[in-house]
């Protein structure tokens, strides 16, 4: 993975940047998560209290407000960072994505400061100057901001994955939008943002019925503890559900436009009709990944070497291979340098520049290829990729059963199974194993991204542009300099959170 | 000035809120404290515009330079 780290200068550089990079991702993704969770949890608590105008709700709502708002503080602004770097670290990219990668970000830091610095202070501020309904609205709206913030960010890194909605102007050397909605309603970022949303709604069921459990553990707050883990429970099963769904939905959409990542994904390296999924190497589910795949349990499933070769698959479609896709995109490039010599160039009458510009045009759907000196650097990380993606897979379906049997424990269903047992007072193991599945879940989470952007390397943009075209031209002790700067100031923020949480939750609701 | 306008009462909301935080007086110093961090040290010594710096009238060329020369 990061064999060049240290040998030589620009191998490291580019190395350095992409670790800087996935750092700061996962840290911001360490928060970002919860504060979509918790803010369905503590919306639906305070709709509880709406209805209800039980003080007892009002309490819990704003208990599960204040963890959310730690939360929150904590991770704001650490995404900027990411912007940072595309400036700095990856110039070449950035200047060729153009305003394509640039109006989402602009979209979503507008609407989340307006949205959220609206409504998060009515939030917190409001409850004695607006009238109930319009704090509950603003409750909502708070997450929904968060939410709207999401799709925009996701919208940015689907474009990545699948290019669309744009045309190269090889004059400005960017790629211009020539369809907002395209880019915005890509069915690509369509599934990630289902699929992303409904999981981090699992991270803040996960984290409500693991502080509820610590309650119970230490025999406080019993009431609130039962009802929120209720509601967490019940947020969780339905999220753990979706995002089964939503997750077939992503796979079936890698399996159309990035395969490799896909057979990275199943280790899968001959690919054909009717598919096994493997649980793991030598034990498989018939047909699955066919079916995963392409909704068909008979679907033809490319491997690794079918791509790199070149495959037909069952409808008659056919896939050129990566040697002539490298041909393919060394001619765009040359065509690329042709047309901006023949434009600079006064003897030209334009038909040179217009001869180039149709060479590049026809060719320019594999632009990134002409980078590629051999085609086995086509291949993505294809350990970390399918161990990642079975964490990911598996600890889902365990938050299914988590949450099933959280659900039945706090409603007592059925009756005959929980009457001698009250959820309220197991042994104390098993609130000790609902604590230890909220790291669990952070790492099935983090596990999603490792899977989405390990397996599509080497592309920054997919087919366009490779990690080691899109790198600025810069040394590379500056990067790790701030590589380091950057993991203890997360790491401070993150013990500084740790830190505020767990003195917030032994203090309890003020009820 | 008027108490029941929506000018006073967004301005009361927020003057109000801020004057009576406990645990937001932390959660404020600490997002001060990040932002300074961000904005004042890395932004400012690490995170240059790299193109502005190296091309600052002609990014276009020096990026079209840096993609053909880099599929040689």
């Amino acid at each position: 993975m990061f064999n060049h780290l240290l040998l030589d200068i620009d191998a490291s550089t580019i190395d350095w940047s992409r670790a800087q990079f996935a750092l700061t991702a996962i840290y911001h993704w360490l928060f970002v998560p919860l504060t979509l969770g918790l803010a369905v949890i503590m919306g639906i608590m305070e709709t509880c209290y709406y209805r209800t105008k039980d003080e007892f709700w009002k309490q819990t709502a704003k208990f599960w407000q204040k963890l959310f708002g730690i939360n929150f503080a904590m991770g704001v602004a650490t995404g900027i960072i990411l912007e940072f770097e595309f400036g700095t670290n990856w110039s070449n990219y950035s200047w060729f994505v153009g305003d394509i990668f640039g109006a989402p970000l602009a979209v979503e830091g507008i609407v989340a400061f307006f949205m959220e610095s609206t409504f998060v202070a009515v939030m917190y501020f409001g409850w004695k100057k607006v009238s109930p309904g319009f704090h509950l609205a603003s409750t909502w709206l708070t997450g929904l901001g968060a939410t709207i913030s999401a799709w925009w960010i996701l919208v940015a890194n689907a474009w990545m994955q699948y290019p669309v909605g744009c045309e190269f102007n090889p004059d400005t050397m960017r790629n211009e939008m020539v369809s907002f909605a395209e880019v915005a309603l890509s069915p690509f970022a369509v599934s990630k943002f289902c699929h992303t949303v409904t999981s981090a709604w699992i991270i803040g069921a996960v984290f409500c019925v693991g502080v509820c459990c610590w309650y119970l553990l230490k025999k406080r707050e019993t009431k609130m503890a039962l009802e929120s883990m209720k509601i967490g429970a019940a947020v969780g099963l339905a999220a753990a559900l979706l995002t089964g769904v939503t997750g077939h939905k992503s796979g079936m959409d890698v399996a159309e436009v990035q395969p490799m990542k896909l057979a990275a994904m199943e280790a899968l390296y001959d690919g054909g009709t009717e598919q096994g999924l493997k649980i793991v190497e030598g034990i498989e589910i018939p047909y699955g990944l066919s079916l995963m795949a392409t909704n068909d349990p008979h679907g033809f499933v490319p491997g690794i070497n079918d791509i790199l070769n070149g495959y037909t698959t069952a409808d008659g479609k056919t896939e050129i291979s990566v040697d002539e896709k490298i041909e393919r995109g060394k001619k765009a490039i040359a065509a690329l340098s042709g047309y901006r010599a023949a434009k600079f160039a006064s003897s030209d009458d334009g038909s040179i520049a217009a001869a180039h510009l149709k060479v590049l045009k026809e060719n320019m759907p594999y632009f990134g290829y002409g980078y590629i000196k051999d085609k086995n650097a086509m291949i993505p990380p294809v350990a970390i990729n399918f161990w990642a993606f079975r964490v990911m897979v598996g600890m889902g379906c365990l938050f299914i059963l988590f949450f099933a049997v959280v659900l039945a424990g706090a409603y007592q269903f059925p009756k005959a199974l929980w009457k001698k047992r009250d959820i309220t007072a197991l042994p104390a193991w098993h609130y000790w194993v609902a604590i230890a599945l909220i790291p669990l879940a952070y790492i099935a989470s983090e596990s999603g991204w490792l899977v989405a952007e390990f397996g599509r390397q080497p592309w920054t943009i997919q087919d366009m542009l490779p990690t080691w075209a899109s790198v600025s031209d810069i040394q590379s002790s500056s990067i790790i300099i701030t590589f380091f700067l950057f993991l203890i100031l997360f790491t401070t923020m993150l013990a500084v959170e740790i830190n505020i949480m767990l003195n917030q939750i032994k203090k309890g609701p003020q009820l | 000035m008027n108490k029941k306008g929506f000018l006073y009462r967004a301005f009361d909301l927020y003057y109000d809120g801020f004057r009576h935080m406990s645990l937001g007086r932390t959660l404020w110093t600490v997002i001060l404290i990040k932002l300074f961090i961000i904005f004042a040290i890395l932004k400012v010594f690490f995170f240059s515009d790299f193109l502005k710096q190296k091309a600052p009238d002609n990014e276009a060329g020096y990026v079209a330079t840096e993609l053909i020369d880099r599929a040689q």
